[in-house]
């Protein structure tokens, strides 16, 4: 398979070669490079691969590293989310300090769509609408019938470990028609949060708000949202089937083929994105000048694993929705600067 | 608060008299904007020279200097560049549907 040389970015035994992208105007003489809608259309692909019920992986192919980027920070950092940030400590006397559970109350994903919130700027009022409500009261008792000989916390008392679904909603508000049947709760109802022994108590109210990760990473959307560039590997002549087997190994499981009758190697395109480019084969002089390791710089393999909410295929629409926010409100403030005359103002935070 | 300060303004003393060449400081923006609109704009053949940069870790805004070929207006550019990565992303979105309405991808259960 061969792929325009100006797409590889080569990568030799101790250096990578031809790393920045050239397609610009003026790069190349006789050449256009300006940007047009509709080459970019015919060249971009978009092709999922993979989707679970936490993550998905897609191949995004035919766009510049800034753009693939600006969408991977995004889901990082500005796709919002809903978390518990303000904590009314009324009773702690476990072991945890008030301010290290509190922290962990914030840690707790919660399954409630942030579409169906508002975020709760500085200054503004607690509504139903931007605050939802969740209170603690949970107290370790010994077990007043513990089985003959038992020796285990959960055989001798009774609410021995805090988890996560203690949590209890209170609705206010309009928010018990709202939320209907979808009650917002911990996405994960066995997360510990304590350990308690009898006698101890934990009785607190806990504010969920909205906002995003660059606030505080307990708001990102994604365990992790990350792409990998598509690994490209070229045979340049053909291995001496002696060493076909070693160089098998230089690869990852599955990326080189071996025929089986007439030894002949060949790379498998399906499962070439598997490979880590480990360099391994350029180690050894009796591949030196037999093959050529490269990536395809336009060729992003996205993964993007969701904990939160949102539904692992959605969590890239949303990334899109925030960036094409940011470019209204920015696009809305240059028209500003080009006629001040307009009346309506673009202030920042808006 | 911050209502006064605009969302982009121009960094004082480094707009050319016609306004060919300026530095614009885009508030509450990173590198996420900053280097997809440096690309957009690098792709436009009337721009000489256009770069991006975040002047101070702590301070939340970004740089994005444009200079036009031919006395052409920087400000037209940007809002140029803008309109086109809008319509980037407006491609990959269709084109994202599109590969997940097909339906043509493995699904599996992951366990949490």
């Amino acid at each position: 398979m061969s792929i325009d040389p100006r797409r590889l970015v080569g990568v030799k035994a101790e250096r990578v070669t031809n790393i920045s992208s050239t397609d610009f105007p003026g790069h190349y003489p006789g050449e256009d490079h300006s940007w047009d809608a509709q080459k970019f259309k015919q060249n971009l692909k978009v092709q999922v691969q993979r989707v679970s019920n936490r993550s998905i992986d897609f191949d995004l192919v035919g766009v510049d590293a800034s753009i693939a980027n600006a969408l991977r920070r995004i889901l990082l950092a500005e796709v919002p989310t809903i978390a518990i940030e303000h904590v009314y400590v009324y009773d702690n006397t476990t072991v945890i300090q008030d301010e290290v559970l509190a922290h962990r109350m914030g840690l707790i994903p919660l399954d409630v769509d942030p579409d169906m919130m508002t975020t709760l700027l500085p200054g503004d009022d607690l509504t139903d609408r931007n605050t939802l409500v969740f209170k603690v009261d949970f107290e370790c008792t010994r077990n007043p019938r513990p089985p003959p000989g038992a020796t285990e916390p959960e055989d001798l008392y009774l609410n021995h470990e805090l988890l996560s679904k203690h949590l209890s909603w209170h609705p206010e508000g309009e928010q018990k028609t709202y939320f209907g049947n979808h009650e917002p709760q911990p996405t994960n109802g066995d997360i510990v949060l304590a350990k308690l022994r009898p006698g101890q108590r934990v009785q607190m109210d806990l504010h969920a708000i909205k906002s995003v990760g660059k606030d505080h990473a307990k708001f990102s959307p994604v365990a992790t949202a990350s792409y990998r560039i598509l690994p490209h590997i070229s045979i340049l002549k053909p291995i001496p089937k002696e060493h076909a087997k070693k160089f098998q190994q230089c690869f990852a499981p599955g990326v080189v083929d071996i025929d089986p009758t007439t030894h002949a190697v060949s790379i498998n395109q399906k499962f070439v994105r598997n490979d880590t480019v480990t360099r391994e084969v350029l180690r050894h002089p009796e591949f030196e000048g037999y093959v050529e390791l490269s990536r395809v710089r336009d060729h992003f393999l996205f993964n993007i694993e969701s904990e939160s909410a949102y539904e692992p295929a959605r969590l890239f629409k949303e990334s899109i929705k925030v960036m094409k926010a940011k470019l209204a409100t920015v696009r809305a403030s240059v028209e500003l600067l080009r006629n001040p005359t307009r009346s309506e103002d673009v202030v920042m935070g808006s | 608060m911050s209502q006064e300060i605009p969302k982009v303004d121009i960094v004082p003393n480094t707009a050319s008299e016609d306004g060919s060449a300026a530095t614009y400081r885009i508030h509450e923006e990173s590198h996420t904007l900053g280097n997809a609109l440096r690309w957009m704009l690098m792709k436009n053949p009337k721009v000489e020279f256009c770069g991006y940069s975040v002047p101070h870790p702590s301070e939340n805004f970004i740089h994005v200097r444009v200079q036009m070929y031919d006395g052409f207006s920087s400000t037209d550019a940007f809002a140029t560049a803008l309109d086109d990565l809008e319509n980037v992303f407006d491609t990959i979105e269709e084109k994202y549907d599109e590969s997940l309405k097909s339906g043509k991808y493995e699904t599996w259960v992951e366990k949490s």
